[in-house]
């Protein structure tokens, strides 16, 4: 099925509309913060007299001015929204100026006095370690005995990987507004990925019931999970604003306040020893994790379990015990990231994996491939430290067929070749795999709802509890739609996502938007097609079972069988006195997770790919070219093609940049340096490669699980394709070594990182200058 | 000089009287709720605010420049005509051939980039410059950019028709003088420079990529502007036999196609100077008026020993590149003088290229910057050396104590292996958030035997 985006003619025309560009109300005020220069301080004196008597000022909140709960946390109530007496990050907002325009809001912000004692600040996962600073105890996920299988392993290695965080840098960034009625309902709209957690938040602020406050959601100009908790506390803070001066607010960031403000994915320290053997398979690991959670704890602890259920990737090891921790440094609060927490753990055990291989002179394919987990009789290969089979594991097939079309053996050797013909430039080769698990490891959350009205003249409007962020989930949602109703695209119309609609909904997100949300479209759909059917078979003149919908027209499977159109039913519905409104509803069946052992079934299924990159990495400079890459990705039976292959070919590039040229740096004093496009670079068009080529898996055999009409989430496990990119990075460095070295790369991968990773393979790190590089920051 | 301001958006005629000047046009599309041009960042580096400024160039010949908003001040618009995504199609159901191409091949998702890349877009098709670098300043978050290039390369094989569009390059003229409030925008440099003397308090303003963030930023840079950016004179391009000279107005992307295969060196590092929007508007005056440390042209032009002119009302004076440069963003150029050339002397026996080290290497700011320029008798005696860096000290510099040891001697391994070691031990480069000291440091060096390598083979390490 190949569907344009359902918004594709709004975006090219700019006629599709974003929350701060609707037609805004009378009155519309405007919010700037004050923003702290500390890292870490108590909050002596704030005095807001100037700033209130500003041109144009109307308020100047403060912590004071909150009627309810001083909080926007999501899991944890430790994030005020305002903070009353602590800093807990350099730029974290202690007062928010209310004023006519942005202009003079930002003004007056300049004009709030506040006196601050600098507290000492912990910056970094080391420092947090030092100490003893976490968010919470321990998480563990272990399975059999991983010291004394340590012990007996005939070989081990241990190592530290230091893996950078990632700025979500979607183009539109926060943006909410918010209008109170006369009646006191407070209507919010917001560019969030999470309509009911963003309504309650609002609620808790103003000390309202959940009833008296309604969140709607457009459109957004990106997510990437930076809406999914982020937009709460933006939101929150237009809401209060419109509370206290009784006027419509808006706010939208500015790229600056967004990137200074918002959290990001979480930056990861893990140190580990693995045991393995001279095939290279893994006996047994010990891996502890450290996560930097930022200032609160937001979404770090679901974040971090998902990086320790996904270490293991593809590979089966019996003993593991892995431990997982949350650092509370005085940085913003770092929040879900498309994968959350997944490519951090998967970095994990592709590092260890590359350097069981490096250290044993094999292969990296090879070693790879021979740990892979494999449905070979009595599961015990197939088993994940948590417990969980991994069901219809399709990896083996869909690995050898990309080896297969990516040519990768015959590669293999001209890469070889032209390492030994060239000297200052190298080139590197690499395949890796990705299975990913679909569905929120909290239970509770894979539920999902949908409302749908047909009206007399036939047109239908579908209400569902999933966010538009460019996902293209609209699109697919409107294609089970029709789908099941026998209806065209153009008889739909997709509303807002809107919590006075479905209410109590999920956040878009772990991939499982098309999952949860399709599955309630069909059941609301097919409600109402069963409402509809009597009908039509008594205008028919046929029997029930009988009746069909397609192409906007009700029939009978009969030869020669008369067509009523779509409206018709729908009006003669309407006058045998028969609701054209429907709810569906879906929860996933059977799963079960207890977050105190790490023990469970989390995921519904995995989405299984495999990528394979190629790279040529100059020897002067670190500078690498990507040469071509090559991606296969198992989809299911897609629900949209088009939309799918541009969330693989998304997700990878986004990987990439993560990777290798997006690195976010802070100063002594915390502030973060690289909070504008001019220092934080994502990809460009220039950084895709030119041979490009993304295949959809086709599987062999029936799944076991029943997801909406047997597709497959897509959101997130591309992104981690990219760890390709890095294993062929560090493949081309490892040619540049006189004797075979162990090649430890920083990531992100950046030039600069690559010319060390060269420097110190060569051996000639001690003699030249780069060894400088930190003592003198 | 005309102050009834008016400019022309999407073909209508739009009045100009008391529009702050220094506001950016994106700021004055979203006031006047034109929401179609988005802003993602005004720094001038997502595009997501491209707009098609008509511009005609010194030939006469009329051109759209995808140019980003946020960095024209409405003081530069008088005169001038806009285009925005708004004005491509009247409604969803007759698109444009660009808008058409990216919905073809699915080159939007969450779509607040969109009306960016599809005016870039616009102007490459009607300029006939379809390619990756159409939209090299365009940051798009969520499609990985394959489809958008499948898009751009769809344009590429299609035969531009006749067009509305196309009919009005037919007859845009170049814009007069223009005064909007306190931003002069004079057509000649002699009243360039008496407006700087009835103004002493005014700065200068080229393409406005560097101020342009500034004002962007709601900073208020300075109380009185005079543009550059419609006078004739400095958008003159003179290639001589000996030497090449270049307005200092003339346009980046004007450089770029103009003076393809001249000097490598140039040729080289252009393509790498930020993006397609930023080169449509930025100049070589902008350039060395800002002298940034890390200005990717002035190592190449400290290279091939460029001189600069400049002009005051006392009269003209050339000053050679290698005494232009004096402390941090300090220049040997008087506050009223104007620089109105560069001058570049043609040396048929020079070895020259450029190298940009950065961290991305699409539109960066480079992490070190260098260009080299070298020229060897038959006897591979060196005759001539710069080596010119950017990115390593307060202001760009020549190696001249590599130069010195160069120079007379022949080069060879020997040679190339001292010259590397005195230009590890160059510059005093420093650490901050793009790279690290050490890390600048083993560039210097680097840099120049990657140069050695490709150009004088037989002296590689």
């Amino acid at each position: 099925m190949s569907r344009k985006h359902e918004s594709a003619a709004g975006h090219v025309s700019g006629r599709a509309v974003y929350t701060d560009e609707q037609n805004p109300p009378l009155g519309l005020l405007s919010l700037w913060p004050v923003q702290a220069p500390h890292a870490h301080a108590r909050i002596l004196a704030l005095d807001t007299a100037a700033a209130a008597a500003s041109p144009g000022v109307v308020r100047v909140l403060t912590a004071a001015d909150i009627p309810g709960e001083n909080d926007t946390g999501p899991i944890l109530h430790d994030e005020p929204l305002i903070p009353a007496d602590t800093v807990q990050f350099h730029g974290q907002a202690v007062a928010w100026v209310v004023a006519e325009d942005e202009a003079a809001a930002r003004a007056a912000a300049a004009l709030v006095k506040v006196d601050y004692e600098a507290l000492p600040a912990c910056l970094d996962i080391e420092q947090a370690i030092a100490a003893q600073a976490f968010h919470l105890p321990p998480a563990r996920v272990q399975r059999g005995d991983a010291e004394q299988a340590l012990a007996a392993a005939p070989l081990r290695l241990h190592g530290e990987v230091k893996i950078g965080g990632q700025d979500h840098f979607y183009l539109e960034t926060q943006a909410s507004w918010v209008q109170i009625d006369a009646e006191g309902l407070v209507q919010v709209t917001a560019s969030t990925q999470h309509p009911s957690e963003t309504q309650h938040i609002v609620a808790r602020v103003l000390g309202l019931p959940a009833n008296r406050v309604v969140c709607r959601c457009l459109r957004m100009g990106g997510g990437f999970g930076g809406k999914e908790t982020q937009a709460n506390s933006f939101a929150a803070v237009a809401a209060l604003a419109a509370w206290r001066t009784g006027r419509p607010v808006r706010i939208k960031l500015s790229r600056q306040l967004d990137m200074q403000l918002t959290g990001k994915r979480h930056p990861f320290l893990a140190r580990f020893e693995v045991g393995y053997d001279s095939d290279g398979l893994l006996h047994a690991l010990r891996l502890a994790l450290y996560a930097d959670g930022g200032w609160s704890a937001d979404l770090s602890p679901p974040v971090l379990m998902r990086a320790m259920v996904h270490v293991d990737n593809a590979y089966y090891c019996p003993h593991v015990a892995i431990t997982g921790l949350i650092a509370k440094t005085h940085l913003a609060s770092n929040t879900a990231f498309r994968g959350f927490g997944g490519p951090q753990g998967m970095l994990v055990g592709e590092e260890i994996l590359a350097r069981v291989a490096g250290a044993l002179q094999l292969p990296a394919d090879l070693v790879r491939e021979r740990n892979f987990y494999r449905d070979d009789g009595d599961g015990a290969r197939n088993q994940t430290p948590y417990g969980q089979p991994v069901v219809d594991n399709h990896l083996p097939q869909l690995w050898q067929q990309l080896k297969h079309d990516s040519d990768y053996a015959a590669r293999r050797l001209a890469v070889a070749a032209f390492n030994a013909q060239h000297s200052t430039r190298k080139r590197g080769l690499a395949i890796t795999p990705v299975k990913f698990g679909i569905s929120f490891n909290k239970t509770e959350y894979n539920q999902a709802g949908a409302l749908v009205h047909i009206y007399t003249d036939g047109s239908i409007q579908l209400n569902h509890g999933g966010t538009e962020m460019g996902q293209g989930l609209h699109t697919k949602m409107l294609a089970v739609a029709a789908r099941v109703l026998g209806v065209s695209d153009a008889r739909i119309r997709i509303m807002a996502t809107s919590t006075d609609k479905v209410p109590n909904t999920s956040a878009t997100a772990a991939s499982s938007g098309s999952d949860l949300n399709g599955q309630a479209v069909k059941a609301a759909c097919e409600t109402l097609r069963a409402r509809l059917t009597p009908v039509a078979a008594a205008m028919l003149g046929g029997e029930p079972e009988a009746v069909r919908f397609a192409d906007d027209a009700v029939f009978l499977d009969t030869p020669g069988s008369p067509r009523l159109e779509f409206a018709e039913v729908a009006h003669a519905a309407y006058n045998a006195r028969i609701s054209l409104s429907a709810t569906g509803y879906y929860r996933t069946p059977g799963l079960s997770w207890d977050p105190k052992q790490g023990r469970g079934h989390p995921f519904y299924y995995y989405a299984f790919g495999a990528a394979v990159a190629e790279v040529e990495v100059c020897g002067f400079t670190g500078v690498h070219t990507l040469r071509r890459v090559d991606l296969l990705h198992d989809v299911g039976d897609s629900l949209a093609e088009g939309i799918d292959r541009g969330q693989i070919e998304g997700g990878f590039v986004q990987g990439l940049g993560w990777l290798t040229c997006e690195e976010l740096r802070w100063n002594a004093a915390g502030r973060l340096l690289t909070d504008a496009p001019s220092t934080y670079k994502i990809p460009t068009l220039g950084e895709v490669p030119q041979d490009f080529r993304v295949g959809l898996f086709r599987r062999r055999r029936e799944p076991s699980t029943s997801v909406i009409f047997g597709s497959k989430g897509v959101g997130e496990p591309p992104l981690m394709l990219a760890l390709s990119v890095r294993e062929a990075l560090r493949d081309a460095v490892a040619a540049f070594a006189a004797v075979p070295a162990a090649v430890t790369l920083a990531s992100p991968a950046t030039p600069e990182a690559v010319f060390l990773a060269i420097e110190s393979v060569r051996g000639t790190a001690a003699a030249g200058a780069p060894a400088a590089a930190t003592a003198e920051a | 000089m005309t102050t009834d301001c008016q400019f022309q958006l999407n073909r209508e005629s739009v009045a100009l009287r008391d529009t702050d000047p220094t506001e950016s046009l994106l700021r004055w599309l979203k006031r006047r709720r034109l929401a179609g041009t988005k802003e993602g960042c005004a720094d001038g580096d997502c595009g997501a605010c491209t707009v098609a400024l008509l511009e005609t160039d010194a030939a006469g010949k009329a051109h759209y420049r995808a140019v980003n908003s946020c960095l024209l001040p409405m003081g530069a618009l008088p005169g001038r005509c806009v285009f925005t995504v708004e004005a491509l199609a009247a409604d969803e159901t007759c698109l444009h051939p660009v808008q058409q191409a990216l919905v073809d091949c699915a080159g939007s998702q969450c779509g607040y980039c969109t009306p960016g890349f599809v005016m870039s877009l616009f102007a490459g098709y009607y300029g006939g410059e379809l390619d990756d670098t159409t939209t090299e300043g365009n940051l798009c978050r969520c499609t990985g950019y394959r489809p958008i290039r499948a898009a751009t390369q769809q344009l590429a094989a299609l035969a531009p028709t006749a067009d509305r569009f196309s009919a009005e390059l037919e007859h845009a003229a170049q814009p007069g003088s223009a005064a909007l409030g306190s931003y002069f925008s004079p057509a000649t440099v002699d009243e360039a420079l008496a407006l700087r003397a009835q103004h002493a308090d005014a700065a200068w303003i080229g393409g406005g990529t560097d101020l342009g963030v500034e004002l962007s930023h709601g900073k208020r840079v300075a109380p009185v502007f005079i543009a550059l950016d419609r006078i004739a004179e400095l958008r003159q391009l003179h290639i001589g036999d000996d030497a090449v000279q270049i307005g200092a107005g003339v346009a980046l992307s004007v450089l770029e196609s103009r003076l393809a295969g001249l000097f490598p060196a140039l040729d080289q590092m252009l393509p790498w100077f930020a993006a397609r929007q930023v080169r449509n508007r930025a100049t070589l005056g902008g350039n060395l008026g800002t002298a940034s440390p890390i200005g990717d042209l002035l190592p190449v032009l400290l290279a091939l020993d460029a001189t600069v002119q400049v002009r005051s009302p006392q009269g003209a004076r050339d000053l050679a590149i290698a005494d232009f440069f004096l402390d941090y963003r300090k220049t040997a150029r008087q506050p009223e003088e104007l620089i109105c050339a560069v001058t570049l002397p043609r040396r048929a026996h020079v070895l020259s290229a450029a190298y940009k080290v950065a961290k991305r290497q699409t539109d960066d700011i480079s992490i070190v910057a260098a260009a080299f320029a070298l020229e060897l008798d038959a006897q591979r005696t060196v005759r001539h050396a710069r080596l010119a860096y950017g990115g390593v000290a307060a202001i760009p510099r020549r190696a001249r104590r590599v130069e010195d040891l160069l120079l007379g001697k022949v080069f060879d391994q020997a040679l190339l292996g001292q010259a590397l070691a005195l230009l590890r031990e160059e510059f005093q480069p420093l650490s901050d958030h793009r790279a690290g000291a050490g890390y600048r440091r083993a560039l210097c060096a680097s840099l120049f035997a990657k140069f050695a390598a490709e150009h004088l083979p037989g002296a590689a390490p």
